[in-house]
């Protein structure tokens, strides 16, 4: 849940329509103000115990962008994202576009491992914020901040962020042991950053039962190191959500 | 209905009498919408139609093989609450978290003075990546709130949901989204055995009023389901059953 704790309290739900009396209200302000720009500050903590992110995708829009939707197909540059933690292909997109002001590739400089923040400044125009990179070790896991509105006001903004499947990859929870990853139905898990995990499982799910973009189970793991089903160690590997917390401080 | 009718070989160990649930309940649901849609009528006269507010509500499944039975949706008022954690349920809704059956916790809803409407979905379960929209035409007021609920049918008694959600505010053309997270009515063991779970993966018995009621019988926020694979050699469950935290998400738009 992309939760914003200040809306959140005050609304009793959270909006995403353009129509939305806030944003109605911003956009309308902008277009009077001549878009004045806005400094994001924005901070991703690994919230988890064992699990490192891939490069961060950390980027502004408009509110009708949007990256994924949960509950729909993952477009193909979201399922190498989830599955190699590729964003290369994201960047071709119209949503994203090239790195820019307020699209910002890799904040962290390569992986983002558990228990610790990176950061990225943004200065933007733009009213939604979204955030992707891909968890590590799994099939096709991302953790995903989904067109977040992001209020004008000056103030810190807290957002809460769940692991989504991206349901395009058997959650097999097989580590791939050489070769470059693929975005393959059939592919395995790219790395083990903690280098903590096992070899040889003989495989946990053949299939995704739901393949549109949907709330990961988590992963099984085991605890057998050389054999078993799965690759992953049960007692490091799984997660509770959210696995990552955003700050945003916005400086108008 | 695909998920709970089909003829599959655990299915014939039931006994033979037994029903397919969801035959009863979706055309108990289409007589409830059809009550509705008469109690209503007096919305539609052209002196205050202009009051009329629909809203489409949309809940898609989350889960990775959780099935979601029909939902259960009330318009109403604040002083309707549906459930509370740390309390125990009420029959109609043990039945809907047991056996997917939305008839009692509708009827126990329409009995309360605060709600204004209610509603079932009736194309019977719906499965992983799917989605369900229901359509609900009421007075408006701006205090107008949206109880869900749904059962995850390869459990013994959770569903998802969300009570008490204020969409009064929405002007025409406006949405709403929310995650809704895994609630267990603690109305029964979580044995997770083939015979005590209606979904799929078991097509065991749904509602039994005396099983288990003693032993928790109070509303919390499920565990989730622990399974074969992870261990528990009496579950019918594998590990693609299992959920984290939340099911579905619920999207409400105001289209009048």
């Amino acid at each position: 849940m992309n939760r914003n704790t200040r809306s959140m309290a005050r609304n009793g739900f959270r909006k995403h329509s353009l129509a939305l009396a806030l944003a109605a209200g911003f956009t309308t302000a902008l277009a009077a103000g001549a878009a004045q720009a806005a400094t994001w500050d924005v901070t991703i903590t690994n919230l988890t115990n064992g699990n490192h992110f891939t490069p961060l995708l950390v980027t502004a829009h408009d509110s009708d962008t949007h990256l994924f939707q949960v509950g729909m197909p993952a477009s193909l540059p979201i399922e190498h994202m989830a599955e190699c933690g590729h964003l290369d292909p994201l960047f071709l997109t119209p949503e994203v576009g090239a790195a820019d002001a307020d699209t910002i590739d890799n904040p962290a400089t390569g992986l983002l491992a558990p228990g610790t923040s990176t950061s990225a400044m943004l200065v933007t125009t733009e009213t939604h914020l979204s955030i992707v990179a891909m968890v590590l070790p799994t099939n096709d896991a991302f953790l995903g901040l989904e067109s977040q509105y992001i209020p004008s006001e000056a103030g810190t903004y807290t957002y809460y962020v769940n692991a989504y499947d991206a349901g395009t990859e058997a959650n097999d929870e097989m580590l791939m042991t050489a070769g470059e990853c693929a975005y393959t139905d059939s592919g395995m898990i790219p790395g083990a950053p903690g280098m903590d995990a096992g070899m040889n499982g003989t495989g946990v799910a053949t299939a995704d039962s739901n393949t549109m973009i949907h709330v990961h189970r988590g992963v099984l793991g085991d605890q057998d190191e050389t054999g078993g089903t799965s690759d992953l160690n049960s007692t490091i590997h799984r997660w509770q959500n959210p696995v990552a917390k955003i700050t945003v401080v916005v400086t108008p | 209905m695909r998920f709970f009718t089909n003829n599959t070989p655990s299915s014939t160990h039931l006994p033979q009498k037994r029903l397919p649930s969801y035959l009863a309940i979706a055309a108990i649901s289409a007589g409830l919408l059809a009550l509705s849609a008469c109690g209503d009528s007096n919305d539609d006269d052209d002196n205050n139609s202009h009051n009329d507010a629909t809203y489409d509500i949309t809940v898609y499944n989350l889960t990775n093989n959780q099935p979601l039975t029909p939902l259960g949706i009330v318009v109403h008022g604040s002083a309707y609450m549906p459930w509370k954690l740390g309390e125990p349920v009420s029959t109609g809704l043990e039945m809907l978290a047991e056996a997917g059956d939305t008839t009692n916790f509708l009827n126990e809803a329409n009995a309360d003075a605060a709600v204004v409407t209610s509603a079932s979905s009736n194309n019977g379960p719906f499965g992983p990546g799917s989605s369900e929209t229901v359509s609900i035409t009421v007075d408006h007021s701006a205090s107008l709130q949206l109880t869900v609920a749904s059962m995850l049918a390869n459990t013994n008694d959770a569903f998802t949901g969300v009570r008490n959600w204020s969409i009064g505010g929405l002007a025409v053309g406006d949405s709403a989204s929310t995650m809704a997270r895994v609630y267990d009515a603690g109305t029964e063991a979580n044995s997770e055995t083939a015979v005590s779970m209606p979904g799929p993966a078991a097509m065991g018995e749904g509602f039994n009023i005396t099983r288990d009621d003693d032993l928790v019988d109070r509303l919390t926020i499920h565990s989730g389901v622990v399974t074969a694979d992870d261990g528990l050699m009496t579950s019918a469950l594998d590990e693609s059953h299992r959920w984290l935290g939340q099911a579905a998400k619920i999207v409400v738009m105001r289209t009048q």
